[in-house]
């Protein structure tokens, strides 16, 4: 496969082009705003969270390119039905393999359908495009610390 | 009888030669594929010449200019003040004294901004146009919130041209000073320049022209032009990155205060009273980039034995078959179709963000440029988050032009 194939995979030219759960939520339980002024991508994230401490629905809205775009939408699916702590595992996973330090088929992993993304670290410019949701989505729930603690 | 014309030209116009002196025109990228650079709007690939003069400077020279008494010290001034006459010459200004070396088109501006801004107060108008690039609108916003001056901006239409009536209604005699770029980065659209500053000096105000972009594309002259100020870039020209003129009437120069203060930029420093130095000094506070000003001068030689009237034929006949070519691509939309334009291209591949058709078709080995461009209020006049820029030089080929096509083309696979 050549690096462009394995960067614009079908499940990320098909989340590109029908985005999952591209939608705002009313009444959030959190809403974070995630803002790329290179390149201009922007997207608000919301996420409800359920009695149980776990994530019963998440959501985004807003424009960017086909790897940010389809890196949010994958990332609302994941993400439902996960606990706080599940989620950040999952982000620090795909952190680390947005940056090619963590290999999907040798290292121990949760990521599942997410591996898609392992390719993008031979982009070292798009890396910041598939990590912006993620890294919206957890200032969302850094909130969250920020207000158990008051 | 212009087809003949534009013939002869393409055949008197020899890029491959060109493009020999050029290492890095001729390399390859990504594992085999032929390199075809069309980012020179972001800055202009090298010659041979200026990267031996600058090698020579820092391997056999390295001296400080203006000070040492010793030999390379000598050597490194004459240099130095031998790429001054050139610019000097390059841009017809009246004395060398009128060329100030800085870092950069941005370092100019606020160089202007700083020191002639000291000079206006609460009220006073700048006039800059909404296609700026934000080195140019920046400074002067800066400059509104320490002098409680406003900034007014000229709008353009929808080709990307400036609505003429508009910036002339907008000039009062509160206009003190109109700042405006010559050639568009973004959109590559070639400003009236000579209508804008005299609309602006028959008000009385003065002007910047921002040629940063202009520069490398048609000759300048400072003098028929009758601005008072303009500044580019070295690295636009051929020459290296971190070298920028200001060029200012000698009359505004004297006026004005100096920008940095520090060593080079005095006549005498005591606690009681520093004299300053005599221009162009006066302005050019501490070491500058010694070998990027010498390396100036081959870089201005370059382009001066082709000429412009070539350079400027050879990069018409690409803008004109560039946009053809592209104008084929069904849901290809251009932004920036100005009647006079640089060899400047804008796009969008249909809904594909500019930051994907960036990434293939740098696969392919064609890098252009993707984003805002640093000109933002661009993209929002016409509403997009950012462009794919095509830009073409001296070493670029109808070739070239066709290897964008077929990688658009795997843009449009791909997102079909």
């Amino acid at each position: 496969m050549s690096a462009l194939d394995e960067l614009y995979q079908q499940v990320i030219i098909e989340h590109n082009r029908k985005p999952r759960n591209f939608r705002v939520i009313e009444n959030a339980t959190y809403v974070a705003e995630g803002f790329n002024p290179i390149c201009g991508d922007h997207f608000h994230i919301y996420i409800v969270v359920g009695d149980d401490g776990c994530i019963e629905d998440v959501a985004f809205d807003g424009k960017g390119c086909a790897i940010s775009k389809a890196s949010a939408s994958m990332m609302t699916q994941a993400l439902i039905g996960k606990s706080e702590i599940e989620a950040r595992q999952l982000f620090a996973e795909f952190n680390s393999l947005a940056k090619g330090d963590l290999d999907p088929d040798k290292d121990d992993n949760t990521l599942g359908k997410l591996a898609v993304f392992s390719g993008i670290w031979k982009f070292p410019a798009r890396v910041k495009c598939a990590v912006l949701a993620w890294h919206t989505a957890t200032s969302a729930l850094d909130e969250v610390d920020i207000v158990s603690t008051e | 009888m212009s087809t003949t014309i534009e013939q002869m030209n393409r055949v008197s116009f020899d890029a491959d030669r060109i493009r020999a002196d050029f290492p890095a025109a001729t390399r390859t990228v990504h594992d085999g594929r032929r390199l075809v650079y069309l980012d020179n709007a972001a800055t202009t690939l090298k010659p041979r010449v200026v990267v031996d003069a600058l090698a020579e400077h820092m391997l056999l020279g390295a001296s400080n200019v203006h000070r040492g008494l010793h030999y390379l010290s000598e050597r490194a001034t004459e240099a130095y003040e031998a790429a001054r006459d050139s610019v000097c010459d390059f841009i017809h200004a009246a004395a060398r004294e009128e060329i100030v070396f800085t870092n950069g088109t941005t370092a100019a501006i606020n160089l202007v901004a700083h020191s002639f801004g000291s000079l206006l107060g609460e009220g006073d108008e700048i006039v800059v146009s909404q296609m700026e690039h934000h080195s140019n609108i920046v400074p002067w916003q800066l400059l509104c919130e320490r002098r409680g001056c406003v900034l007014r901006v000229a709008p353009i239409d929808k080709n990307g041209e400036l609505i003429l009536d508009a910036y002339r209604d907008m000039l009062s005699d509160r206009t003190r000073l109109v700042s405006m770029v010559y050639v568009s980065n973004s959109l590559g659209t070639v400003n009236p320049i000579e209508e804008i500053i005299a609309g602006a000096h028959a008000v009385g105000a003065k002007v910047l022209v921002d040629a940063a972009q202009a520069v490398a594309t048609r000759a300048i002259d400072v003098q028929a032009l009758d601005c008072d100020f303009l500044a580019f870039s070295a690295h636009k020209l051929f020459g290296p990155t971190g070298v920028g003129v200001l060029y200012g009437k000698q009359v505004h120069l004297e006026a004005m205060p100096p920008f940095l203060g520090g060593g080079d930029m005095i006549a005498s420093v005591r606690f009681e009273k520093t004299e300053y130095n005599r221009l162009p000094y006066k302005f050019e506070a501490g070491t500058g980039n010694i070998g990027g000003v010498i390396a100036l001068k081959p870089a201005i030689d370059y382009v001066s034995a082709i000429g412009f009237d070539a350079i400027q034929a050879h990069e018409q006949d690409l803008l004109t078959y560039a946009t053809d070519v592209l104008r084929g691509h069904e849901g290809l939309r251009l932004i920036g179709t100005a009647r006079e334009k640089a060899a400047i291209v804008s796009f969008l591949v249909g809904e594909v963000h500019a930051h994907d058709v960036g990434s293939i078709l740098d696969q392919e080995g064609v890098a252009i440029r993707a984003g805002h461009h640093c000109t933002q209020p661009v993209m929002e006049f016409f509403e997009v988050p950012a462009t794919a820029r095509a830009s073409f030089s001296i070493y670029n080929t109808r070739e070239d032009v066709d290897a964008l096509s077929l990688a658009v083309r795997k843009v449009e696979e791909l997102f079909e």
